[in-house]
This record gives structure tokens, C-alpha cells and sequence, in this order.
């Protein structure tokens, strides 16, 4: 029948049951993979699932405000647009085109993947791409969303700072977050790429401006499509800051110092409010937004002028001249001196061997305390300084705050030095030689100071003894801002009233009585100072390179007004300026504004608050009292 | 020659694992297209089912000995049809294999290969006397065999033409061979191998690559084993639930319904899940196996060891391949994976067990 078939009867073939068995052993095999997978180690899979479906974006929070202190703002936020790409479902082709699309040169954007490939950055966190999206990238990016789902738009607040680089090295600047600064306990909750304040205020107060950072967790499928949010935390906005400057004073400083090389600080030695703080050169924040390029920081590091130096608490330099007030305190504290003890200046005179000049060829003649402030005798003070001897001028100084931080609240302030036997003994392991006290006595030799420094010192002597940290941020606003602040206790120190007023009355003649800081004269307002011209080189040095700009003098002047209850008071700092004198107008114009915006507040405030009484209409503020009460 | 069978010889048991799996299979390709432009699958696929019905109805129904005495014209069909699909097929997704239908739907040819060439097999054997396979033997049925093979990779399509091989291979293990022989061919097999690479596609160097270390290229050629492998792991014992596995319901499958669907299966009913159908499939080839034993001839013998080979080597490489076991391959996984042509051609050849099952009795 069957003519195909043999007639065997099959059954029992021992290779069908080979096949039985390994149908048997495969199927087992199989299951043992699954056993594997599903019963030894889901939980590996589970979170790896997890990983591939929840993706966690940055809402970022806008930084605070930074505020004058009469409110107007000095650094605000603008939106930008950035572009985040998910590396969760990337598919390494599509670099090339988006490198092109939004400009970015590849090799660095491959180089910024690797970065992150080698820390500890989990997949699912986005990376940002490029920020400050011109119009062209956000195009790009809109018009490509089917194709390359990777990328993301965000939109984020970028900190604007003055387009000239008005008050610079006060605010600082932001920039991302460095490997170092990761690790510090203080960016414990930063992540890469985060944006921190990097100088200045935005620096110190960094945790206060940040505010905190919100987070959007969502649902993706495998094409990189959002299905849905799972956790949404809001952005905290940062606090904004209100300073204690006075950006009338800020601007008129640093009109002053257009194009001159130094720093200018201006300080209400009452509580230590600084009103204005210049350091010029500066440079422009807004560069530093979004990451500085190579070549601009390159040209900022390399200048020799040193635009990122912030002089007022970083230049320690010989305060020259305007060191004198503190010898002259030093030597009534001492009791070093008779009250009239006078000195005939012949245009120099020789200490243990070394003749000392003058900076007036001729002489002053025979001068009195008050003269030699007034006409900055060197050898007036050279004779003083040689009486005293090194420790009592150290021990004054250092009362008046020289040779330590004043713990401003601003990043990386120095300390400058304030020489004495011990403290040649500790840093040069030498003895001190009374010959180098004689170049102490003029604010030159081993003595550096910084500009804020010598505000605060010659502020707190004017204010008969009394010294109150600097701040840039206002008590009030610090209360507000951190819990349970309590204003620094002011230093004060037990002070002969009458050694004060009389170092006073000298720096008043200084300004009024033709001294050398007439050029700080305001009519009808008491202005007190002291010019200093600091040697930066060498006498011989100096006559050698005369025409070379390093080599000429630093020109200081500290002023205060009024004279008897000062309520402000001015450094100015003149690098290579030459002269003292030449800082005298600085300091005017500062001071002049300040009290200009006094009037102007008065009348302003008397207007809107009677109108209509015709007296108050009588402007009739009474004339500011003038000291005439000369020597 | 149709006689009448009476209903109670028919393999219910076999049709009812069949049929447990195939709806197994169907609820997962509803689930995993539910959120994805495939999602009427499901549908078409409910279709090929009952076509699959009726082809198995009429391949249990014709003896068998009738088809395998025809078997050569089959083949010279076969092997016609594969000669029309290489110049005027349809070309899906880069190869050309699809015979196109009025209607719009296509078919694989390759895949109704299978059914020509086991009954192809089975007479050549069966015809043998005495049972044993010499060289020119063996020669002449791998020459018919190599014939569409080549076709079929030409398409190109290399894992369908390999899956012809077990067909063969059977048929030589069951009607026994020399040792000397079986030596002879595993040398043969080894020397080809680096011949071989040198002829294979550069997709398919890379999943073999791949396949050794898939976490090589993870977005690339890895991402598919990667992803299914997560998948799976994900779904741990009790399986992620109907419709609810993440890596499903999300598309980081790559097609869930067809090459992995049993990636998509295991997360959302876990390894409760697999081990059922895992058992399923062992009592399906157990069942193929017993139905060789009560064959009334070494023909229907053929006939279904060919169809036991044939399903083993496809569970084996594709759920093989969907714990990262087996290098990844386009082979369907029978009676699960969506698509019509896999589908009528595997109830053809279950058709034919059941013919021989049938007619058990016969003689």
C-alpha cells in the first residue's frame, strides 16, 4: 500500500528518545537563564529598567538680586536658553550633526561626554550642551525635535551684570562649578556644571544668592519621549541682597579713577558701611557668565596691570606718607615725646650712618607736630620714629588694625604686614636694626598695607579711637539673612582726647592750610587728610628708570570729613601716579558727593513732607560748621 | 485518498497546547503594540490564526503519504517561487523575501520552504534501503537541500536558510550515520567557519561580536540584547503584570511583538510566566516525539521528528537569544511572534504530526 514507507515498525527508535532528551535539556537550559535573570538578580535588572524610563531634569533657580543699598540693583537675571542633551538613550551618530547644528566644535563636545563618562555622573542625568542659545540654536533645536530627542530646551535665569564692569570687584562673578570646589564641604549638595559664585559678593554669599535648585522627574520612552511627570520640585529662588554701597558714590569713584591703575574705598568709620569700593583696572562679569573663553581669560591673567587683583583688600603696598598719623598717635601713646617737640628739617638728616632725605630738597625749617603733618615733613618723622623705636609704632598699628585682615565679607583679603622685632625675628630669623626703623616712620621699608586697611585705620583714629569691622552687607539685611547675627563688637581703645584732636587739626591743614592735599578742599565743608607718596623702588632705581611707568611712586590720600564727627572716609589709591597730591582729588570728588546727595536728600525729604509751609519752601539749611579753629 | 478518521484519533492534546500558546503569544502582541503604530497586530494576527486553523484541518486531513509522494514537485515549486521572489520580491527592510499578494498582504516563501523540505527529507529517507546513508547519499540530498538555502540567503535572510539545516540534520541522525562520517562533517563544519566570516554581512560580524560582549557597543549593535536582557531581569518572579512591563509599555524593546516577544512576555508575566510556556513547548516537542514513536511508517517517523527539529532549533535560538544566551538572529519564535507566514507554516507542519498521528493504524 504504502509505497514509500518500509513496513518497520518504528517505535522505539532510540534516537527519537536522544531527541526526547535534548528537547528536555534545552528547554531546561533555558529556564536556567531565566532563573538567572529573574529569580537570582531582578532586582540589578529592575533598577537598570528604572534607569532607562526615569529621567531627572534641573529647573534651575534664579540667583538673587544684588541691590545698592538704596535698593536700585546692581546685578540682575535675564532669561536664556540653554540645551541639555539626555545621555540615557543617546545614539552616539547623531554627535556629528548636533555638534554642527548648534556650532560646537565636536572634538570638545566628545571630550565633555568622556569627562562625564569618567566621574560619577549617573546616565540619566542631562548634560548641558551650550548655554546662551543665540536665536539660530534655538531653531535648530525646535525644528529637529522628531529627530534628535535627546535634546532638551531649557530656560534659565543668567546673572547680568553692569555692561561696564561697574563695581566689579565688589559683586564678583559666577562660572561653573570646579572639580576642587565639588569636593569642599561647603558645595556638598552641587552637582557638575552647577553655577557658583566664584569672586566677590557673589562669592561670599553664595549659599544666600543660590537659593535652591528644583528637579523634574519624568517618565521616557525608548524614542526619548516624555509619557509622564513623576515628581516635580519647585525651584527655590535665591534671596537678593541689598549692599551697603552707594552706587552715586561707586560711580563717581570710579569716574575718578577712569583710566588710572589703583583703588579707591569709601567707609562710614560710624559703623563700618562701606559706601564704595574700586579696583581698576576691572573687568567685565558679564564674560565670565556661561563659562569665560580661553582667550579672554587668558588676556585677563596675562595683563600685567592684573585686572582680577581686587586692590582695595589685595595691594599690599608701603602706605607712605599717609602712615604718619599713626607714628604721630604711637608717639603720644608712648610718651616718647615732649608735647612741643620739634625738629629743624635741612632737607634730610643722617641716622646710625645713612642719610635720610626729605621729599623737599630744601627744608621745611624748624617744624612742630602740626607742620610736619601739614607739609608731610620726612624728618620730622624720621626723629620720631627714632625715639619711639620699632615695637610702639608696631603695637599702634597693629591697634589700628594694620597687618591683620579687617574680615570684610569679601573672599581672599590680605593682611599686609606691620614690621616689628618679633616679627623680623619670626620671618627672617634676624635681629631688628634701628636704622630700619627710621624708613617705618614714613609708612615705607617692610610696612604694607591694603587701601581698606588704611580707611578703616585712619577712619577709627578719627573717630577718637574707635574701629568697626568693614562690611559690604548692612546689619540689618545680615540679620535678616543669617539666623542669630550680632554685629562684631567695634576695637576701641583708650585714647588722650587732645593727642587725637591734635592730629586731627593736623590733617584738616593739611587740605586747608596749604598743605600738600589742597586739592581735597571743598569750600564750606571740613575735609581732613593725608597725601603719601610710596616709594616702590629704590631712590637709585628709580633716578635710573625714570621714564619707565613701574618705576614711579604710588600716590595715596586718605580723607575724612567732617573733621570732628567724620560720617565718611576716602582712600585713594594712585598706583605709579607719582605724586600724593595727585589721589587729593579723588577723594574730593567722593566726598563731595556724598555730601551733595546729603543736601539733596534733605531737600527733597523736607519738600515732600510739607509742602506747604513756606518756610520749609525757604531752603535754609543751616552752613555747615567750619573748623576755624586752626593752630 | 481521504478516509474518514473518527474525531477521537485527532491529537487534541497537541492542538490544545497549540492553541494555549498561540493565544498566549496573542495576548502579548496586544500588549506590546497597544502604545505603538502596530497596535492592530493583534487583529491580523487573530486572522493568520484561524487561516493557521483551517491549513492544519486540511494538512492532518490529506495523507500524508499522498504529499510526500509529491514532495519533489513541491520542491521544484518551492525552489520556482524562491527563483521569482529573488528578481521580483518585494523588498522589505533591505532584503528581498516577501511575496507580495493581492490585498496587500506579502508572504515569506522561505518559511513554506520548511514544510517542502521536511516532506522532502522525509521521502528521501524513508526511500532509503538499506537505512543507512552513504556518501553519495548524503551528498544528494544536501545538494537538494543547498539549492534553497543559497536562494534564501541570497535574499539575504542567513538565520531562515540555517534554519533549514536541522530539518536535514535530523533526518541524517534519525536514519543513522558512520562515525567515520559524523567525524568527517564536524571537521568539515569547523574548516567552514572562517571561510564563512568571510562571506557573512557586516551587521551580522557585529551581532556576532556583539553577542560576546554586548555592553561593547551598548547604544548600537548591543542595545538589543542589552535591552532585552534588562527586560527580562525586570520581570523577576512574578513579572511586571499584563500590559505593565516599563520596558514593554515604553518601547526600549526593540519589536516587542515579534523577534522579542518573548523579551515582552517574560517582564509581564515573569518566570512563573516563562516556566509555563518553557513547559508548554517541552510537552509540545515530547508530544511530536511521541507521535514519531507510534508513526505506522519510518515516513510519518520523518515527518515528525523534522517538524520536533524544526521547533526545538527555533525555541533555542530565539528565547536563547532573548537572555543573551544566542547571538542575536531574526528568527521568530513559533506560534508567538506576530506574523502570517511563520505562523501558517508552523500549523502546516503541526498539521502533518497530526496526519501521522492519525493514520498511526494504518497496516
Amino acid at each position: 500500500m504504502n509505497v514509500y514507507s518500509n513496513s518497520r515498525k518504528t517505535a522505539g527508535r532510540p534516537q527519537v528518545a536522544v531527541f526526547q532528551f535534548v528537547a528536555a535539556t534545552v528547554c531546561l537550559w533555558l529556564l536556567s537563564g531565566f532563573w538567572q535573570l529573574q529569580v537570582q538578580s531582578p532586582d540589578i535588572y529592575a533598577a537598570r529598567a528604572e534607569r532607562n524610563r526615569i529621567k531627572s531634569l534641573p529647573l534651575l533657580a534664579p540667583r538673587g538680586k544684588i541691590m545698592d543699598r538704596d535698593g536700585r540693583i546692581l546685578v540682575d537675571n535675564r532669561p536664556t536658553f540653554k540645551v541639555l542633551l539626555s545621555r540615557a538613550a543617546m545614539r552616539e551618530e547623531i554627535l556629528p550633526l548636533i555638534a554642527e547644528g548648534l556650532h560646537i566644535p565636536y572634538e570638545q563636545l566628545l571630550a565633555q561626554l568622556r569627562r562625564l563618562r569618567t566621574s560619577n555622573t549617573p546616565e540619566y542625568q542631562a548634560v548641558i550642551l551650550k548655554e546662551n542659545l543665540a536665536p539660530g540654536d534655538i531653531a535648530f533645536v525646535e525644528s529637529h525635535r522628531a529627530e534628535f530627542p535627546e535634546l532638551e530646551l531649557i530656560r534659565s535665569q543668567k546673572r547680568l551684570y553692569p555692561a561696564d564692569g561697574s563695581a566689579s570687584h565688589v559683586v564678583g562673578y559666577v562660572g561653573e562649578i570646579s572639580d576642587t570646589e565639588l569636593e569642599q564641604l561647603e558645595f556638598a549638595l552641587y552637582e557638575p556644571g552647577a553655577e557658583v559664585g566664584k569672586a566677590g559678593i557673589e562669592r561670599e554669599y553664595n549659599d544666600v544668592l543660590s537659593g535652591s535648585d528644583g528637579r523634574r522627574v519624568v517618565v521616557v520612552d525608548g524614542l526619548g519621549r516624555e509619557r509622564e511627570v513623576r515628581g516635580n520640585v519647585e525651584a527655590k529662588p535665591g534671596r537678593s541682597i541689598r549692599l551697603t554701597i552707594d552706587l552715586d558714590l561707586q560711580v563717581v569713584s570710579e569716574l575718578a579713577m577712569e583710566g588710572k591703575t589703583g583703588a579707591v574705598v569709601a567707609l562710614d568709620p560710624r559703623n563700618g558701611d562701606i559706601l564704595a569700593l574700586v579696583s581698576r583696572p576691572n573687568y567685565l562679569p558679564n564674560k565670565f557668565v556661561g563659562g569665560i573663553s580661553v582667550d579672554d581669560w587668558r588676556e585677563l591673567v596675562n595683563d600685567p596691570r592684573k585686572p582680577l587683583l581686587n586692590r582695595p583688600i589685595q595691594a599690599q603696598l608701603a602706605p607712605g606718607s599717609i602712615f604718619k598719623p599713626i607714628v604721630a598717635l604711637a608717639a603720644n601713646r608712648a610718651s616718647a615725646v615732649e608735647k612741643d617737640f620739634s625738629v629743624v628739617c635741612t632737607g634730610g638728616a643722617t641716622f646710625y650712618g645713612r642719610y635720610f632725605r626729605c621729599h623737599k630738597p630744601d627744608g621745611h625749617g624748624r617744624v612742630t607736630l602740626h607742620e610736619a603733618l601739614v607739609q608731610s615733613c620726612d624728618v620730622y618723622f624720621y626723629a620720631l620714629g627714632n625715639r619711639l623705636g620699632i615695637d610702639p609704632i608696631a603695637e599702634t598699628a597693629m591697634l589700628a588694625g594694620l597687618g591683620e585682615p579687617t574680615g570684610i565679607d569679601l573672599p581672599h583679603e590680605e593682611d599686609g604686614s606691620v614690621p616689628s622685632k618679633q616679627w623680623k625675628l619670626r620671618f627672617f630669623r634676624e635681629k631688628w636694626y634701628a636704622g630700619e626703623t627710621i624708613s617705618v616712620a614714613i609708612g615705607q621699608g617692610a610696612l604694607t598695607t591694603t587701601p581698606l586697611q588704611i580707611a578703616s585705620a585712619i577712619g577709627g583714629l578719627a573717630m577718637g579711637g574707635e574701629w568697626r569691622q568693614p562690611h559690604l552687607v548692612p546689619h540689618d539685611e545680615m540679620q535678616l539673612i543669617r539666623d542669630g547675627y550680632q554685629p562684631p563688637a567695634p576695637r576701641r581703645a583708650e585714647l588722650d582726647p587732645a593727642a587725637v584732636r591734635k592730629i586731627v587739626r593736623g590733617l584738616w591743614g593739611v587740605v586747608n592750610e596749604a598743605g600738600t592735599g589742597v586739592r581735597a578742599r571743598i569750600p564750606g565743608y571740613d575735609v581732613c587728610g593725608k597725601t603719601g607718596t610710596a616709594q616702590v623702588v629704590s631712590r637709585q632705581y628709580a633716578l635710573d628708570h625714570a621714564d619707565e611707568q613701574s618705576s614711579k611712586d604710588n600716590a595715596w590720600f586718605v580723607g575724612f570729613a567732617p573733621c570732628e564727627a567724620p560720617e565718611i572716609v576716602v582712600v585713594a589709591l594712585h598706583e605709579h601716579g607719582e605724586h600724593g597730591p595727585i589721589a587729593a582729588p579723588i577723594v574730593r570728588d567722593v566726598i563731595k558727593a556724598y555730601f551733595d546727595k546729603q543736601q539733596r536728600t534733605r531737600w527733597t525729604q523736607r519738600k515732600n513732607t510739607s509742602a506747604s509751609d513756606q518756610r520749609a519752601s525757604n531752603f535754609s539749611t543751616p552752613p555747615p560748621t567750619v573748623w576755624r579753629d586752626g593752630p | 485518498m481521504i478516509r474518514h478518521y473518527s474525531a477521537r484519533d485527532f491529537d487534541w492534546v497537541l492542538l490544545g497546547i497549540t492553541m494555549a500558546i498561540t493565544v498566549l503569544g496573542l495576548l502579548e502582541i496586544y500588549s506590546a503594540t497597544r502604545n505603538t503604530p502596530w497596535r492592530e497586530a493583534y487583529v491580523r494576527q487573530i486572522v493568520w490564526i484561524g487561516l493557521g486553523l483551517i491549513l492544519l484541518w486540511v494538512f492532518s486531513a490529506v495523507d500524508y503519504n499522498i504529499l510526500i509522494r509529491h514532495a519533489l514537485a513541491f520542491y521544484a515549486i518551492a525552489v520556482a517561487l524562491l527563483l521569482v521572489i529573488m528578481f521580483f520580491g518585494q523588498v522589505i527592510g533591505g532584503a528581498r523575501r516577501w511575496l507580495p499578494l493581492p490585498g496587500g498582504t506579502t508572504l515569506q516563501v522561505s518559511e513554506f520552504v520548511k514544510v517542502v523540505l521536511v516532506l522532502l527529507m522525509a521521502r528521501f529517507f524513508s526511500d532509503l534501503h538499506p537505512e543507512r546513508v552513504s556518501v553519495k547519499n548524503l551528498l544528494k540530498i544536501a545538494g537538494l537541500f543547498a539549492v534553497p538555502m543559497f536562494l534564501v540567503a541570497r535574499q539575504p535572510d542567513l538565520s531562515t536558510a540555517l534554519s533549514f539545516s536541522p530539518i536535514l540534520f535530523m533526518g541524517v541522525f534519525v536514519a543513522g550515520l558512520r562515525w567515520k562520517y559524523v567525524l568527517v562533517l564536524v571537521l568539515a563544519g569547523a574548516l567552514l567557519v572562517p571561510l564563512a566570516w568571510q562571506y557573512l554581512q557586516p551587521y551580522q560580524k557585529e551581532r556576532l561580536i556583539t553577542f560576546m560582549d554586548p555592553e561593547r557597543d551598548p547604544r548600537g549593535s548591543g542595545y538589543q540584547p542589552i535591552q532585552s536582557k534588562i527586560a527580562v531581569g525586570a520581570g523577576g518572579i512574578w513579572g511586571s503584570g499584563f500590559s505593565r512591563g516599563s520596558q514593554t509599555q515604553l518601547r526600549f524593546l526593540p519589536v516587542p511583538h515579534t523577534d522579542f516577544i518573548f523579551s515582552a512576555y517574560a517582564e509581564e508575566t515573569g518566570f512563573v510566566g516563562v516556566t509555563l510556556v518553557l513547559a508548554l513547548y517541552l510537552a509540545m516537542l515530547m508530544k511530536i516525539a511521541g507521535n514519531a514513536q507510534t508513526s505506522a511508517d519510518s515516513a510519518g517517523m520523518y515527518i515528525c521528528m523534522g517538524v520536533g527539529a524544526l521547533v526545538l532549533f527555533h525555541l533555542l535560538v530565539n528565547v536563547g537569544m532573548v537572555i543573551g544566551r544566542m547571538p542575536v538572529t531574526g528568527l521568530p519564535l513559533p506560534l508567538m511572534s506576530y506574523g502570517g507566514s511563520n505562523l501558517l507554516a508552523t500549523f502546516m507542519l503541526l498539521g502533518l504530526v497530526n496526519n501521522v498521528r492519525l493514520r498511526r493504524f494504518t497496516n
